[in-house]
């Protein structure tokens, strides 16, 4: 299939990463960071001063205790850092030189059935890289997807390029999908960007249909993706998987290991050479930021600048995030900026004159440029949300709490990210992602 | 700037938590968010952000009323030597005069208008919405020039208490707060805001024989097509009128500067136009009285039609937000405001009366348009569950 997504827009920020891969200086530490999955309340298995391998459990979910994490390295755990509440924020492994792995088997996927291709996905920690939508959650395992979704492209501003990231690593991508191919009756969707030309990882795949996106971002969004092949209806459930994270299903299968290496894009206008890193997710990215970030106030994210998480310099990879982009920290004040001609301010609207300037590539920085205010512009998000959902008035439902409106509106087809860049645009500067979570959340814990 | 950072750092103490002024807090932020766009960085979601706020989204539209405010205190000091006959005046003495007239109206409905939503905000407690920056440059281009400015400070306090501080204040009010100041004028001071003595002010001499002083509108209604100025005239804008409302072609660069930033929403404008011309030719082909006969393009170019569709229909707030749902509301704007205008002889004004209406209509056409996207879902539910 091919899909045309005319709403949405491309941010043009400086610092995109090169395509230069090398590998990333070796790190002391890894860490789990159970804030990277909403709605799992973490029940630890192991003590600090454990061994453990990589593949070994750490904590599973108290919601679903089939639902466990394992250690991405092996080593020591040394910590298990707690905030208000005691709750679990990181859990550090101090890693071996040489990494050693639990071995989980690699019997021929042909005499697996489902539930052994499931239970063994289950026990590896392999699991939480396969999220479902609704409600954008890890996968429940007691479900049989209508269809699963692989989004080969992202279309978010410096974001990573999945074209570039696979090259080469197609026998680990397709051993993945055939995997999945396994777990759903429907079909395993693979949806590449038309205006390029795609890796061969992508075009050679079996087992899989090939659709092709064209437009801005959010077009790589796999939520935008899913509403223009097969939208979800209430009670169906679709499965979601990054490109990179089906080569850690693949080697799951083929090497029986948990190998979790993954090479991620350094980016953003504070990192002085932006490129490509060979690493491990949960890495500390302390050595790699190490003379490599220009001077001054900075924030560093796991992710993109639109739905990542900000980290601190010594901080860790996210279990989801292929991607580290710095960015300057804003905090200045501004000289009736509302004044100004803006020839440095990017905006969607043109009340600037960078509109002007369209080639020319921003240095945006962390400031809210404005302060929050009750929503007045209208369709201001429908031009960023490609999707044929009114999504003020979804989230007006969500402030209101009502579930049943919530569900007539589309809650169950959306995921905060999809929000992302209407809350870049918002002139009233919602917090849209974090209303929409909270929605989600609601209608989860009130329906299931 | 250093400077100025300095002092309102230095006034700053009295206002905050605790300290003498702390009830003030709202007004001190207010001018110190005016004068700096605060330095606060993102805590949640995305960590970027688009340059624009609320304030620069008013600044905007302000900045595309200009040509007609402009163009309106030169009009009125060109209609005011006209009527007197004095055909000598040079272009400077007519803007200067007209400038002396309008500028005390604007003075007034910013000082009174702010007034009170400043303390509102005092009492509320609440951060200063930028609302008011617009409406305070809409009720003075609404009005006639010769309104007395306690009329003004009147309609302003009215407008912003009952129109909109009562729903909540900026985003939550249901009629659109100019409007609201120019219908409680219009009703309770009709002799100020209607009739032929109040558009033109003719104080300082005799007024020319044949002088009329009423305003297209009128004189249509009176004499049907013959009566009223030309075509370009009305374009123009050298007509008698409200402030801002006479020169179609100010407002259209007005509008363009909306359509441009994306600011106004240009499927509203586009369907009042459409909606007034539709009714407009519906009226020539029934041709019952002299005004009915009155051409479609010249009835969009009279009175305050272009005013409304440009500045007030589009007020995001108060009217339709979807997309199919702007087509509609200004549609029938445009198809209200010619009919209202056309029947009834006391609401010359009928774009007023529309636009009014249809604000109380938004909130339903919105309610349909949503419910025909969810019915399509439930649908669309419906047929995959039949098919398993």
């Amino acid at each position: 299939m091919e899909v045309k997504i005319r709403r949405g827009a491309n941010i043009n920020l400086k610092g995109s990463a090169d395509k230069i891969i090398s590998d990333a200086p070796a790190e002391e530490t890894y860490a789990l960071k159970p804030g990277d999955f909403p709605n799992v309340v973490p029940k630890l298995l192991v003590k600090e001063g454990a061994e453990v391998k990589a593949g070994s459990p750490l904590f599973y979910d108290k919601n679903n205790e089939q639902i466990v994490f394992t250690s991405p390295v092996s080593g020591e755990v040394a910590e298990v850092r707690r905030g208000a509440k005691r709750k679990i924020l990181e859990i550090i492994i101090l890693a071996d030189k040489e990494i050693s792995f639990e071995d989980f088997g690699n019997e021929a996927l042909d005499k697996l059935d489902r539930d052994s291709v499931v239970k063994k996905l289950l026990t590896s920690g392999v699991w939480p890289f396969i999220r479902q939508r609704p409600f954008d959650v890890i996968a429940d395992p007691s479900v049989t997807p209508k269809s699963i979704f692989i989004s080969g492209f992202n279309s978010a501003p410096l974001g990573e390029d999945y074209d570039f990231i696979l090259h080469r690593q197609d026998a680990q991508f397709q051993a993945g999908l055939n995997v999945l191919a396994k777990l759903t009756d429907g079909k395993v969707h693979l949806n590449i960007n038309g205006s390029i030309k795609a890796d061969d990882a992508f075009l050679n795949a079996k087992n899989v249909q090939i659709n092709k996106f064209y437009g801005p971002h959010p077009a790589g969004n796999v939520g935008i993706q899913i509403h223009h092949i097969d939208p979800i209806n209430k009670g169906e459930t679709v499965w979601v998987v990054n490109p990179q994270d089906v080569t850690i299903i693949g080697k799951l299968f083929s090497e029986g290991k948990y190998d979790v290496s993954r090479s991620i894009a350094l980016c953003g206008s504070m990192v002085r050479t932006p490129k490509y890193f060979k690493t491990r997710m949960g890495s500390s990215v302390k050595n790699l930021l190490e003379n490599l970030l220009n001077d001054g106030e900075k924030r560093v994210i796991s992710g993109n600048v639109l739905t990542g998480t900000k980290i601190e310099e010594g901080g860790y990879l996210g279990f989801y995030d292929h991607e580290i982009t710095v960015i300057p920290e804003g905090g200045n004040d501004q000289f009736m900026g509302w004044l100004t001609p803006g020839f440095d301010k990017f905006s969607l609207s043109k009340t600037f004159f960078s509109w002007m300037m369209p080639g020319k590539e921003y240095e945006l920085s962390t400031n809210m440029n404005g302060e929050e205010r009750a929503f007045v512009v209208s369709g201001e998000y429908e031009k960023v949300i490609p999707m044929d959902i009114y999504p003020v008035h979804l989230i007006k439902a969500i402030l209101i709490e009502d579930i049943e409106l919530m569900e007539n509106l589309g809650i169950y087809e959306v995921a905060p990210e999809d929000f992302a860049l209407a809350e870049y645009a918002c002139t009233s500067k919602i917090n849209a992602q974090e209303i929409i979570r909270e929605g989600l959340d609601l209608v989860k814990k009130e329906t299931t | 700037m250093k400077l100025l950072r300095n002092l309102m750092d230095s006034i700053k103490v009295p206002f905050e938590k605790g300290g003498k002024l702390e009830k003030f807090y709202p007004v001190y932020d207010g001018i110190e968010t005016l004068l700096f766009v605060p330095g606060h960085t993102t805590h949640k979601g995305s960590h970027i952000r688009d340059g624009i706020d609320l304030k620069r989204t008013m600044v905007t539209v302000i900045l595309a009323m200009v040509p007609a405010l402009l163009f309106g205190m030169w009009n009125t000091g060109y209609q005011h030597f006209l009527a007197l006959g004095m055909t000598d005046v040079t272009f400077t003495d007519q803007f200067l005069f007209g400038l002396a007239k309008v500028l005390p109206i604007v003075v007034v409905s910013y000082a009174v208008g702010l007034g009170v939503e400043f303390t509102f905000c005092v009492i509320k407690g609440h951060a200063i919405q930028e609302g008011y920056l617009v409406s305070g440059m809409l009720i003075p281009l609404c009005l006639p020039v010769d309104i007395p400015l306690w009329m003004v400070a009147v309609a302003s306090i009215f407008a912003v208490v009952i129109g909109k501080e009562v729903f909540g204040g900026t985003g939550m009010n249901i009629l659109n707060v100019a409007l609201t100041a120019r219908a409680f004028l219009f009703f309770a001071y009709p002799t100020k805001m209607s009739g032929d003595k109040v558009w033109i002010n003719t104080s300082g001499g005799e007024v020319v024989d044949g002088f009329s002083g009423a305003t297209p509108l009128a004189q249509a209604y009176e004499g049907g097509v013959k009566a009223i100025p030309s075509f370009m005239d009305s374009f123009m804008g050298f007509i008698p009128g409200s402030i801002g409302e006479t020169s179609t072609l100010a407002i259209l660069i007005g509008a363009g500067v909306l359509i441009l930033s994306g600011i106004g929403s240009w499927r509203i404008i586009l369907s009042v136009f459409a909606g007034g011309y539709v009714m407009g030719l519906l009226f020539n082909l029934w041709g019952a009285n002299d005004f009915m006969q009155v051409p479609a393009t010249t009835q969009l170019v009279m009175g305050g039609f272009a005013f409304g569709a440009v500045f007030m229909a589009t007020d995001p707030v108060t009217g339709t937000q979807t997309g199919v749902g702007k087509y509609i509301y200004g549609f029938l704007i445009g198809l209200f405001a010619i009919m209202i205008r056309v029947f009834n002889p006391a609401y010359p004004e009928g774009m007023m009366l529309a636009i009014l209406f249809m604000n109380v209509m938004a909130p339903l056409i919105d309610h349909y348009v949503i419910q025909a996207n969810i019915n399509k879902r439930l649908k669309r539910a419906q047929t995959v569950a039949l098919k398993s």
